[in-house]
């Protein structure tokens, strides 16, 4: 069982079209299952006047129109459908893998982050791309996953300085947390790698190929094989 | 489809928007959309489009259009200096151009953002349910960017209406001050995270909108807003909504608005649906207060805007008979 889950959601107001429910304190597997177990019971519920939902790592948003809902009559829909909870399966979780070319000019902080934490850039290669990590959300920027699972050991401070451009499809670390910028955009992280992929496509009915539930795994690809995906498309 | 405008001069920063994209959030797609929807609501009305139909936002300085094909436009939002070849023209109001003139939408002199409508709505294509341009993203409206020189818009191509040109009267047309700003807000979700004394700094002194203000957010400047010592500085990211009023370290406000969908910052309260044109309309250097008010007062507020967009609808109603 999870630490610091509540034993009923907290319910905040957020402007006058919003309303926050937490269902814990910290980051942590369970809690952030059960948040996308409510999240997509509500997203197929059709609730009057909801407009969207947003998952988060231990709350969701509900965002609804102020002249068809308001926060009262929300909440009590959400303690109805609580009640369901137990019966309703949490949104299947898949793996999905992204090839990664590590290390050189697509991770030019690989060696940062082996000196770092005292290891050889093949251990770090190994230890990052041995672990599964779990997608708790999706957010920052367009399909930019908050992923958790790294290991203690590949633990680094994020730059001094950021750069003015990560591109797109960069692996990187930042503390105890890993990532993939699907964008480019600036960023302070530690770039350990690249891949491939393009992970955004805004004109695919299915713009981004993961969810929040799903878990990531990093595959080694030399040179030659990025440069091959790269070139039939990154897909 | 054909196209409607030739971009001579882009303007600062111009970009096609509708009233915004829902439903993707969840994967870290922002709302995006006009910032001042009631402008563009409006302008909207004045052709008869539907009112989430795809308008051009112009952000202070607006663009020079050459007209490729005779059209009816209307223009709603801040004044800005519009002039149809030498001509000027009003704001709030609907007109008729023709293939050869050029529209020039200058520099604005009160308020930030103008919006121009063609009959049938701006034809770009649609990406998740929404004609708006996400820049960060780089999809959506016109090839995922600000208008360019050279660019070509797009519109349906619409019989010309014989309906007379027409202005809104002054007292339809919304006042944006260049004087202080005063924002109503609803408390939270973290003002609790707060201390007696930060909310009252909150709530009681006068911020300065700094020049980093943009379509993602407006950074204020001004007395630090202090939290309460044993609280946390940040909070674990969680969704984020426009109008929402973050306070990070440095105890200097942040109103958030429609291009980013989390945050991990605490958010001291959130301005309220119907003031959020306030803020679009709302320039560098300008003075803001936040007041807070009930959820009851919010409704009521948002009430009272939705009775002034009937009363334009009611005007236009009675000008087009």
């Amino acid at each position: 069982m999870g630490h610091g889950i509540y034993p009923e959601p907290r319910f905040r107001s957020v402007g006058d079209r919003a309303l926050l429910v937490e269902y814990g304190e910290g980051i942590d597997p369970e809690c952030n299952r059960k948040v996308r177990t409510m999240a997509s019971l509500c997203q197929s519920q059709d609730i009057p006047g909801v407009i969207e939902v947003v998952p988060a790592y231990r709350s969701f948003q509900l965002i609804f129109d102020p002249f068809a809902a308001d926060p009262a009559s929300l909440e009590a829909s959400i303690r109805s459908l609580e009640a369901r909870l137990d019966a309703v399966e949490a949104p299947p979780s898949r793996i999905v893998k992204i090839p990664v070319c590590y290390g050189d000019e697509f991770g030019p902080d690989l060696a940062y982050v082996a000196e770092h934490n005292a290891l050889n850039l093949d251990e770090v290669i190994d230890l990052h791309s041995q672990a599964e990590y779990l997608i708790y959300m999706l957010g920052f920027t367009p399909g930019f996953p908050f992923l958790g699972g790294l290991d203690k050991r590949l633990h680094t401070p994020r730059r001094e300085t950021p750069r003015s451009e990560v591109p797109k499809g960069s692996v990187a670390i930042a503390n105890g947390q890993t990532g993939i910028y699907p964008l480019s955009s600036p960023g302070g992280w530690q770039l350990i790698g690249r891949t491939p992929l393009t992970l955004f496509q805004p004109q695919k009915d299915q713009p981004i190929s993961y969810n929040p539930g799903d878990r990531l795994v990093f595959t080694p690809i030399s040179k030659e094989e990025y440069l091959l995906i790269e070139k039939e498309g990154g897909s | 489809m054909s196209e409607q405008f030739l971009v001579v001069k882009p303007g600062s920063y111009s970009t096609i928007q509708d009233l915004g994209r829902y439903g993707y959030q969840d994967l870290g797609v922002p709302v995006s959309g006009a910032l001042d929807q009631f402008a563009a609501r409006a302008a909207n009305l004045l052709l008869g489009n539907p009112e989430s139909a795809a308008v051009l936002e112009c952000t202070v300085i607006g663009p020079t259009l050459a007209v490729l094909r005779d059209a009816e436009l209307a223009v709603t939002g801040a004044a800005l200096d519009v002039k149809l070849n030498t001509t000027n023209l009003p704001i709030w109001s609907r007109f008729r151009v023709q293939a050869g003139d050029l529209l020039h939408l200058r520099q604005a002199k009160k308020g930030c953002r103008t919006y121009l409508a063609v009959p049938g709505g701006f034809d770009v294509p649609m990406v998740m349910n929404s004609r708006s341009t996400c820049v960060a993203g780089g999809f959506g409206g016109l090839h995922g960017r600000p208008l360019q020189k050279g660019d070509f818009l797009p519109a349906p191509e619409m019989p010309v209406s014989a309906a007379p040109e027409i202005i809104l009267s002054p007292d339809l047309i919304p006042e944006f001050g260049t004087q202080g700003l005063q924002l109503k807000v609803v408390p939270g979700p973290q003002d609790k995270l707060f201390s007696k004394g930060g909310l009252e700094t909150f709530f009681h002194s006068e911020y300065v909108i700094s020049p980093k203000a943009n379509r993602m957010g407006y950074r204020l400047e001004g007395p630090v807003v202090e939290r309460d010592p044993d609280a946390e500085q940040s909070i674990i990211s969680e969704a984020s909504l426009p109008g929402n009023v973050q306070v990070p370290a440095d105890g200097q406000p942040i109103i958030l608005l429609v291009e980013q969908t989390v945050g991990g910052y605490t958010k001291i309260a959130t301005v309220i649906s119907s003031d959020l044109p306030k803020i679009a309309q709302a320039l560098p250097g300008q003075k803001v207060r936040f007041q807070p008010v009930s959820l009851k007062e919010a409704h009521e507020a948002l009430e009272e805007q939705e009775r002034h967009m009937q009363r334009i609808k009611d005007f236009l109603t009675e000008s087009n008979n």
